[in-house]
């Protein structure tokens, strides 16, 4: 080796002596592999949104411990909260069971807590210092928030198959159109959950002060989106907070989805799925979920554009 | 010696060039007016107590934090208008843990080898080099949340070296470690320094360590005090301590006085005296004494006498000094800039 110029570097080889396996001096001629780190491209980003979506993947499976436990709070909702309510609101029902009803409320409410947790990821990254390895490297921070994005909304809609797997024990068919449809939804949703929660995690430094955060708004908005209750015939405060809860644009669609394939009687359905309106309109569920998405991208952009601008 | 070689081959084109540097936080000036250079191949140390602003010089320098004034080249690259440049050229070891230890080693590794563009065919070589450098090949499929502190400090330069990296910045690698786990690393960086001939660029407040590098620049209250070799450093200290035994002490005194013009004076029972440049003159002492001198030590000063030299203060004495104190807890309350 007689030049330590640098300035093209080429991905080639050179010989160098001095290869050792624990810090002896074993010497043996070994390869220097020498990497050329091409300039930022299209594909270069790709690759980084891949690789930070691909963390998340292995982080879920890893972490077993988390699976279950995000099951157990829609799970206690439907079957105890469902079940035990069953008794006094059995007239208000027309026959259908109070499960079946809020079914659709869980599927939601298993995505969006399974979406807060994966966004509150970017907290304990900062927290371990893993958030700076990536903001230092010469990828945009766009990159690494949408695929942080995605990775989220992926392991939430995984975490919502679970609970759509259990379909029969609510009297719900199974039926490929709805699972196709119910999937979609809860991606959907899980995407803009995560971009939400991410758009929060950013600023905030503390898991604590997140997970607070959390409580104040996502627990308000779940009550308030109707996942629980039909959302007509409200108090008039509550029809307000219903319509501008955007979560209620997810949790009708899927509702409507999951109650076209019910086999009950008109006045039930009348009661129980009376669809979203704005002014008597009826939402076309097309629209609502086109709602969501829209909601989905502007948060994404104030998560990028938020994490852009920190140091 | 091969390196300084190195380094002079390339002098026309440091691979650090700073002038200028300078960051504010409000009212404190946490960096002031730092210029150096810092030449291909080389390892240079930055020395000082915490709160120096040896940080958010590094800071500066990695693109992480942007200068109030002045600028600087790394790589060849500005830090500000082509920082993506600069972040492409350097490796990071910073002082905080940054791995992910949920993941493996190599999971690691090809996460950082992703974000950083490393071609897919040079994935595999490249990891199982940086990782049998470390010692940390067998490992490299256990999860990091396993690993003791030393393990990990490898295992993020390993890292840090990935992307084959042309400065590699290390803040405070041997922090926290045992002795001999700083040794290790010692040894890590300067065989990586020989086979790789990367420019490392390091901050250290232990001063034994900077004796590992080729110049060290000093820094205290943001200012560069100092910056040279450590032999320069030591030996502007002025002069070597050289003691010999003798079987007549009185005699050696005498003649040393009248023939060498020094003031020696006896220590433990042996003849002691301060002289410039202590090696070259032993010889001389050897062939010019006409007493039988039954043995002869030279002590050099050490970093801490140059540390004290340009600062007034020990380093220890510095970080214990309530005033730097309170700029640090400063520093670190605005923005984190100590160390973010």
């Amino acid at each position: 080796m007689t030049t330590t110029s640098e300035s093209t570097p080429t991905p080639s080889t050179a010989t160098a002596p001095g290869q050792n396996g624990g810090g002896a001096a074993a010497a043996r001629p070994i390869e220097v592999v020498r990497v050329l780190v091409p300039k930022r491209s299209f594909r270069s980003e790709l690759r980084a949104i891949k690789i930070v979506w691909r963390r998340e993947m292995i982080r879920f499976v890893n972490d077993r411990m988390r699976i279950v436990t995000s099951l157990v709070q829609p799970f206690l909702f439907l079957f105890v909260l469902g079940g035990g309510l069953q008794t006094l609101v059995r007239a208000g029902t027309h026959g259908v069971d109070l499960k079946t009803f809020i079914y659709p409320g869980i599927l939601c409410m298993t995505v969006m807590f399974t979406a807060m947790f994966s966004a509150a990821s970017i907290v304990w990254d900062r927290e371990f210092g893993f958030l700076r390895e990536m903001m230092v490297a010469p990828v945009r921070r766009s990159s690494i928030v949408i695929g942080k994005c995605l990775g989220g909304a992926t392991v939430a809609a995984l975490q919502g198959v679970i609970v759509l797997a259990i379909a029969g024990l609510v009297h719900v068919p199974y039926n490929l159109e709805l699972i196709l449809g119910v999937l979609g939804l809860q991606l959907l949703l899980a995407f803009t959950i995560t971009a939400f929660g991410l758009a929060v995690a950013i600023r905030i430094k503390q898991m604590q002060s997140f997970m607070g955060v959390m409580q104040m708004i996502v627990m308000p908005m779940y009550f308030i989106s109707g996942a629980m209750f039909p959302a007509n015939g409200l108090p008039g405060w509550l029809t307000v907070l219903n319509r501008i809860d955007p979560l209620a644009y997810a949790v009708d669609p899927m509702r409507r989805l999951v109650f076209s394939k019910l086999n009950i009687s008109p006045i039930a359905r009348h009661v129980l799925d009376p669809g979203l309106t704005w002014w008597g309109w009826h939402v076309p569920a097309l629209l609502e979920a086109g709602v969501v998405l829209a909601l989905g991208v502007a948060l994404l952009g104030v998560a990028i554009w938020e994490f852009s601008t920190t140091e | 010696m091969i390196r300084n070689l190195y380094a002079m081959a390339d002098s026309n084109q440091p691979a650090i060039s700073v002038s200028g540097l300078t960051k504010r936080y409000g009212d404190l000036e946490a960096v002031k007016d730092v210029s150096f250079e810092v030449g291909a191949a080389e390892v240079f140390g930055f020395l000082g107590p915490n709160g120096a602003g040896k940080s958010t010089t590094i800071n500066m320098l990695c693109t992480l934090t942007k200068p109030s004034a002045g600028e600087a080249r790394v790589a060849g690259h500005d830090i500000v208008t082509e920082r993506d440049d600069v972040r492409r050229n350097i490796g990071l070891v910073f002082q905080d843990p940054t791995l992910d230890g949920y993941l493996t080693a190599a999971q690691n590794l090809k996460l950082h080898a992703e974000l950083y563009g490393v071609p897919s065919e040079l994935v595999a070589p490249r990891m199982e080099q940086v990782l049998r450098m470390v010692g940390l090949w067998d490992r490299k499929d256990g999860p990091v949340r396993t690993f003791s502190g030393g393990m990990r400090r490898r295992l993020e330069i390993a890292r840090g070296l990935m992307h084959s990296p042309r400065v590699l910045f290390l803040d405070e690698p041997t922090i926290g470690l045992d002795p001999q786990t700083r040794r290790s690393i010692w040894s890590y960086i300067r065989e990586l320094q020989e086979r790789e001939e990367i420019t490392i660029f390091m901050t250290t407040h232990y001063m034994d360590e900077a004796e590992w590098c080729d110049r060290i620049a000093i820094m205290d209250q943001g200012e560069i005090v100092a910056l040279d070799s450590p032999e320069t450093l030591k030996a502007g200290i002025g002069t070597d301590r050289i003691t010999i035994q003798t079987d007549d002490n009185d005699a050696a005194m005498l003649a040393l006085r009248e023939r060498f013009g020094v003031e020696p004076q006896i220590l433990e029972g042996a003849v002691s005296f301060g002289v410039a440049g202590g090696e070259q003159f032993v010889p001389r002492l050897f062939a010019e004494l006409d007493l039988p001198i039954r043995g002869v030590s030279v002590s050099r000063p050490t970093l801490d006498d140059v540390f004290m030299s340009f600062t007034g203060s020990t380093i220890r004495d510095a970080e214990e000094d309530p005033s730097k104190m309170r700029n640090r807890v400063m520093m670190q309350m605005m923005g984190g800039g100590g160390r973010r």
